[in-house]
């Protein structure tokens, strides 16, 4: 049913912290491989080894730089993958029933028996979340690797979205975002994490950690020691002043 | 947004369709015999193979069927619902008229007509529901969608004389739905500031885009190519569809020989409107892409 479920029991997501990401793209090509072997069908590439390959992924990452009004700009390292909003727009819009929002846990999937490729939920959204799949032509989007987190076939610490597993500076970070004591609630209330483009009241899950304010370099200089030689060196200096 | 040829053609036609319909339904023109099935083959087919070319952009054409189940919360399964109910209702009506012409069920006429422009409504609902495209989001999307739909299907009926008055108003609503989608500017409220959230730090811009190549989105919601000529095809749509039209219906005395150009001209300028309706409509996304 494409009805939004009033609440969920759980808010599961991620907070993506825009200070640490160091823009590696590993998160992309994990999310690539957990997720075209997994849940759904597979996320084609076409003309992969051509002059324009291009293909499904659910998790991209953007490079943008924003200019202070004084001081040196900051290169911002933006990965970018569903944000599992409350209010999905993405989920209302679908005419067969295949969009759909847990009531459980708040994760937005897409049943691909029962999508027919419309595309009109990739229209509704507004971050460019759900990329319709050109080979198998059903709509793919971000599971929040829900075929990982409630795995009990593999180890406990990869019970974790594949992106936020293989992240090698700890920039994603994944939780509840309805229990106000977890890592995510935590760093949110810390780091003040925001939202993507608010004005579209999706009411987006995942959060954002802004990046943390740039030190100011300072006019400030060290004082001065050692001006005066001494010794050996102060004769040295005399002797060949005296030349 | 892209301009996809099926989604011009099913809007378009389907609505014209719904519209002769429509006439049909409240009896204007008055038909019976050959003439009543030639009308309903023509609003039918209209109709119905706007809504079959639009199944032609679907990715898995196999699961078109589930589309009737979410009535409650999606235009587009609205959308459907109410065209296999309008085309259902008008059946029995066309059927009478056609073989019977008792004039009995003239009240199934009229529900017909109305439910006619409930599914155009529905239609155009699908567009204006996305806040994510601002030049869709706007109580003025639906008015011009129905008003294609009954001044386009006025012509088909042989009413030219109410079609220019739908005609004239047409005109108005449109340029002043291009004005205010102009005035929105592409993206609306949102800005790469507000999409990344790094406005609080200053102004922002794309550094590098997440790929070197294409993807679903920017095929399909960072369509720019035709923008150049907008202005040019705006003109071609509002001296077609409209302008036109109206000159020939005022100078001209109304016959079958009249029709034909008017409804041709009106067609033309249908289909330079429509297609400008998805080529100049932006898709907020295209901020992340920096465009």
């Amino acid at each position: 049913m494409t009805t939004l479920p009033a609440s969920t029991e759980k808010k599961l997501g991620l907070a993506i912290d825009l200070d640490t990401c160091v823009g590696c793209h590993a998160c992309v090509v994990n999310c690539k491989e957990w997720n075209t072997s997994n849940y759904g069908v597979p996320l084609s590439d076409e003309d992969a080894y051509g002059a324009e390959p291009h293909g499904s992924f659910l998790n991209r990452v953007h490079t943008f730089e924003a200019q202070p009004a004084s001081g040196c700009s900051q290169t911002i390292h933006f990965p970018k993958s569903c944000l599992h909003c409350e209010d999905a727009p993405c989920v209302t819009v679908c005419p067969t029933g295949a969009s759909y929002k847990r009531s459980e846990d708040g994760i937005v999937l897409v049943n691909e028996n029962d999508c027919m490729g419309c595309g009109l939920c990739a229209w509704a959204c507004p971050y460019g979340a759900r990329e319709l799949d050109a080979l198998a032509g059903v709509m793919k989007k971000c599971t929040l690797c829900v075929d990982r987190i409630y795995n009990e076939n593999i180890p406990e610490e990869d019970r974790v979205p594949a992106c936020v597993r293989t992240c090698p500076a700890g920039a994603r970070h994944f939780g509840d975002f309805s229990d106000p004591n977890s890592n995510v609630s935590k760093l949110v209330a810390e780091r003040g994490g925001i939202d993507l483009m608010p004005e579209m009241g999706t009411k987006p899950v995942n959060k954002y950690l802004p990046p943390r304010p740039k030190d100011v370099p300072s006019d400030e200089q060290l004082n001065g020691q050692n001006t005066e030689p001494k010794g050996f060196l102060a004769w040295l200096d005399k002797a060949l002043e005296a030349i | 947004m892209h301009p996809a040829p099926s989604v011009i053609f099913f809007t378009a036609f389907s609505g014209l369709g719904f519209g002769l319909l429509a006439w049909l339904g409240i009896g204007l023109p008055p038909v019976s015999g050959v003439t009543a099935f030639v009308f309903y083959v023509l609003a039918y087919g209209m109709a119905v193979g706007g809504l079959l070319s639009s199944v032609f952009h679907l990715g898995n054409k196999k699961n078109a069927v589930k589309a009737f189940s979410q009535w409650r919360s999606s235009w587009l399964s609205r959308e459907g619902i109410m065209a296999v109910v309008t085309l259902l209702t008008m059946a029995p009506y066309a059927f009478e008229q056609v073989f019977l012409d008792s004039g009995a069920l003239k009240m199934l006429g009229l529900l017909g007509a109305v439910l006619a422009m409930v599914t155009v409504f529905t239609t155009s609902m699908i567009y204006t529901q996305l806040k994510t495209v601002p030049r869709w989001n706007t109580p003025l999307t639906p008015i011009l969608f129905v008003l294609f739909s009954l001044a386009g299907g006025g012509l088909f009926a042989g009413q030219v004389r109410a079609a220019a008055a739908l005609l004239v108003a047409l005109g108005v609503i449109q340029v002043i739905a291009w004005m205010q989608g102009d005035a929105k500017g592409a993206t609306g409220a949102s800005t790469l500031e507000t999409a990344t959230g790094l406005g609080r730090i200053g102004k922002t811009r794309l550094l590098e885009p997440p790929h070197s190549g294409q993807n679903y989105l920017l095929k399909e919601m960072a369509y720019t190519v035709g923008r150049k000529h907008a202005m040019k095809l705006r003109a071609v749509a509002l001296i077609c569809a409209v302008v036109l039209p109206v000159v020939l219906i005022l100078a001209l005395p109304a016959g079958h020989v009249l029709a034909v150009p008017l409804i041709a001209l009106h067609i033309i300028g249908l289909l330079a409107a429509r297609w400008l309706f998805f080529a100049e409509a932006a898709h907020v996304v295209r901020l992340y892409y920096g465009k």
